[in-house]
């Protein structure tokens, strides 16, 4: 780790990402963004509730859903979340080069986790659950296909910001910029939460 | 990278396809805004001619459905939605003393999205046939090909593609009011207008994403054959009214509210005294966004939820007249014992009280379950409606109109020709809409295209649309106005009405920056205030510096064109197109990530002598 002071830079104020008005802005905004999208899941968490049971004669969800795979994938998600904040630690310190290591970290967590739903969606096909077969089907694959484009967009979110960090440095300009990737990368792993929880836990047991 | 920091003035119709500056923005708002009331009015004085005579064949079946879709459709979407974000644009960053919004770029993007998302729509008339499940697109006669031609898929993407856009823009006007007001302007001494604008950004933020998520479904369904909304799939009809009123009722609170901050900005100044119960209209205001989300079940009495629901949703929404009536006392005591100047924006305002409480007797009216289960659907809820719509947004955002007319332009409007246009309108709108409700209780239904003779619905029919025909005459003397005071019309000073609020204080159009200094507010009706401590102008809060301004960027049309292809792909089932499409948008989204914008300084010798503090 990070010997004391070591790559300390006083230049930097202590919460660059609110150092300005346009961070602030971006700040405020991207918190408002969130709430709106906490609603857009809400509803397709309440579309997946109401038609979760219309399986019709397809496979449900007891059927289906391999409980160790999707904890995996959990346990990859979390462990995302916690590396994008080793990633603003890093930023906070002004340590561009460990930012830079534990947002790539992040992404390749992000792209394994995409793996490992592309991997499960194909073997559900392969055992009859097509996007059509039944309302369930439309409802599962909507909600928890949502997540994961919102997970390839973060992945490409993040490698963008990486792409120029070197150029670009960390300052007040682009501190905003990757504290609200890491934020934007922290919800989607919370709607994660909820979806093992009432997708998957309660698909098996509820 | 010097050359960026010096202006680069762009000129003609490159400066409005490229600018961030809100002011023309708003301007283009108004304009888009406008053509679409012109396209939406024709199609409702086309309705109303099919509808002046029984068995009449004018335009019937289908054509008849597609004219209701798209008027209603075109009215709430890209009239009253755009013509509120056109004021706010213009107005509200002058009201709290801010130079800009807190994100230009985003602004004309949510701009442009809304326009290529109206234009879309109306290309489906020349594709094939426009929508015509109705503006609220019940499922599952809407979400099903088998049902409707391509005119659905129009709608369903048209209003995905400009609803994204009300969402940025909502986000971008919560960021603005919350963190760039002017220093002593707190919220408790924010004009009642830019308040409204505040709680209906809020309400889009919450209201627009189940709506998002609707449409989505609606989409799958239609082009993927998804099952949300198809029974035999076991998928669930009520969830499309769920999600669709979540948003729906809402919307007509979005729509509303902000007529209500026009009124209390215009009444007070044409009435020469502050605004009785402010803190009250604030708490109203408030209240009444709120409320809004919890009362979307009283669109749905009949689908058969249950009594408990039904009374329950019932009486949330008769709690809505509460915090409304507040807003109706405090405007009649403002006028009350005050000098009232009768400007055609004054008797708009006035026009409008009646009118308002009429449509709200009548919301109160089919609040009560059990008396829906008579109204549903039938022309009763047509009168409801326009008289809460049109009494309302409508008389708003004429009355707006003549209020900021100089401001935005620099012209006045001509008085005698908005006093016409006032009396056109106002009777025409009784003449048309006060016998729907009566037809209503005599059995006509919604959303029909004709009547037999002599069922007691001729004569009513028959003075509808003569009202209609006053409503149109008054529309054009208001163009008549628009394009002869453009020419000709007197130049208007900073502060034409004796105003209360900032934006009086600077010249008329403001100055692409706003202001040179930003002001120091010292109290509620900030340029009030200053005049009667004695003061001409505003004090500054800060030293006369260079400014800061964003630079223009052909970006967010490009980006917006991205997804306008994009739908084409879609709605043609050619994916190839519907990629390239994205492609363009996330390229675009690319470049602006990784380009830095420096944008450009004004020197203090650039702006005029008047804003310098050089008084002549
Ligand atoms: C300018 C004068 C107007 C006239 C003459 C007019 C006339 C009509 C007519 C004849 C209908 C069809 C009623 C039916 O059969 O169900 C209708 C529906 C509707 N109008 Fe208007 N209208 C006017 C203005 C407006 C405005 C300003 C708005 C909103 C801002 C509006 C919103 C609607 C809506 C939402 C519908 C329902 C469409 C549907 O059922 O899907 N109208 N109007
Ligand atoms: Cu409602």
């Amino acid at each position: 780790m990070i010997g004391i002071g070591e790559h300390v830079k006083s230049t930097l104020p202590p919460e660059p990402e609110k150092a300005t008005l346009e961070g602030k802005n971006k700040f405020l905004a991207f918190w408002f963004f969130l709430g709106g999208e906490t609603v857009l899941f809400g509803s397709l968490f309440a579309v997946f509730l109401a038609l979760r049971s219309q399986t019709l004669s397809g496979p449900g969800a007891e059927d289906l859903f391999r409980l160790p795979v999707v904890f995996l994938a959990t346990i990859i998600l979390l462990t995302s979340s916690m590396t994008s904040v080793l990633a603003i630690m890093a930023m906070h310190r002004n340590d561009l080069r460990m930012m830079q290591i534990w947002f790539l970290v992040t992404v390749v967590l992000g792209l394994a986790f995409l793996g490992l739903e592309v991997y499960e969606f194909a073997e559900y096909l392969n055992e009859g659950l097509g996007y059509t077969t039944s309302a369930f089907a439309s409802a599962f694959y909507t909600l928890v296909g949502f997540h994961g484009a919102h997970v390839l967009f973060g992945v490409l979110w993040i490698s963008t910001l990486l792409l120029k960090s070197k150029q670009k440095g960390i300052n007040v300009v682009t501190a905003p910029k990757y504290f609200v990737a890491s934020l934007y990368w922290h919800f989607v792993d919370v709607v994660w939460v909820f979806i093992f929880t009432v997708v998957y836990l309660m698909g098996k047991v509820g | 990278m010097s050359h960026s920091l010096s202006i680069n003035k762009r000129t003609g119709i490159w400066d409005w396809l490229t600018t961030v500056d809100h002011k023309k923005i708003g301007i283009m708002y108004l304009a888009a805004a406008g053509l679409f009331f012109v396209i939406g009015g024709i199609e409702a004085f086309l309705m109303r001619l099919q509808l002046m005579y029984p068995n009449n064949d004018l335009f019937v079946g289908s054509t008849f459905n597609q004219l209701m879709t798209m008027h209603g459709t075109t009215m709430i979407f890209f009239v009253a939605m755009p013509a509120i974000f056109g004021f706010m644009n213009a107005v509200v960053p002058l009201q709290i003393g801010a130079r800009d919004v807190a994100f230009p770029f985003l602004n004309s993007l949510g701009f442009w999205l809304f326009f290529l998302g109206g234009i879309l729509l109306n290309v489906s008339w020349f594709a094939g046939g426009a929508p015509e499940g109705g503006w609220t697109a019940y499922a599952p006669l809407s979400s099903s090909s088998l049902y409707t031609g391509t005119g659905l898929d129009y709608y369903v993407l048209g209003l995905q593609i400009s609803g994204a856009g009300s969402l940025m823009g909502g986000i971008n006007f919560l960021v603005t009011i919350i963190n760039m007001r002017a220093p002593g302007m707190t919220f408790m001494r924010m004009p009642l207008f830019t308040w409204t604008s505040f709680v209906i950004s809020a309400l889009i933020l919450f209201a627009f994403p189940p709506l998002t998520v609707g449409l989505f479904l609606m989409f799958f369904d239609r082009l993927f054959d998804a099952n949300f909304f198809d029974p035999t799939g076991g998928g669930n009809v009520v969830i499309w009214e769920h999600l669709f009123w979540i948003f729906g009722h809402p919307e007509v609170y979005i729509l509303v509210l902000p007529a209500f901050g026009i009124f209390s900005e215009v009444i007070p100044t044409f009435s020469k005294k502050r605004l009785f119960g402010y803190h009250s209209m604030v708490f109203a205001t408030v209240l009444i966004g709120f409320l809004g989300f919890m009362v979307w079940v009283h669109h749905m009495f009949t689908v058969g939820l249950g009594p408990l629901a039904n009374s329950i949703f019932a009486v949330a929404t008769m709690a809505i007249a509460v915090p409304t009536g507040i807003k109706i006392f405090n405007w009649l005591f403002t006028l009350w014992g005050g000098q009232i100047r009768f400007t055609t924006a004054n008797i708009f305002a006035l026009g409008f009280i009646p009118s308002f409480v009429m449509g709200g007797v009548t919301g109160v009216m089919l609040a009560m379950a059990p008396a829906d289960f008579q109204f549903q659907d039938s022309y009763f809820v047509v009168a409801h409606f326009h008289y809460v719509i049109l009494g309302g947004t409508v008389f708003g955002l004429f009355a707006g109109l003549y209020y900021w007319w100089p401001k935005i332009f620099g012209r006045m409007l001509n008085e005698t020709l908005g006093k016409w246009h006032f009396w056109l309108f106002f009777i025409g709108f009784h003449i048309t809409f006060f016998p729907q409700h009566l037809l209503g209780v005599w059995g006509m239904p919604r959303r029909v295209f004709t009547y037999l003779p002599n069922q007691g619905l001729d004569t009513g029919n028959f003075i509808s649309t003569v009202g209609a025909f006053f409503m149109g005459a008054a529309v054009i003397v208001f163009l008549f106005n628009v394009i002869w005071t453009t020419k000709r019309g007197e130049r208007a000073v900073n502060d034409p009405w004796d105003g209360r609020s900032l934006e009086w204080s600077i010249s008329s159009p403001a100055p692409e920056y706003n202001f040179a200094q930003i002001p120091q507010i010292r109290g509620l009706d900030a340029y009030w205030v200053e005049k009667m401590a004695g003061n001409k102008e505003m004090k500054p809060s800060e030293p006369l510096g260079e400014i800061h301004m964003p630079s223009p960027s052909i970006l967010p049309l490009i980006m917006s064109l991205g997804l306008f292809i994009s739908s084409f792909g879609f709605i043609y089932h050619n994916y190839y197109i519907a990629g390239a499409g994205l492609l363009i948008t996330f390229a675009c989204m690319f470049i602006r990530s990784i380009k830095d914008d420096h944008g450009y300084h004004i020197k203090p010798d650039e702006m005029s002598e008047r804003d310098r503090g050089i008084t002549a």
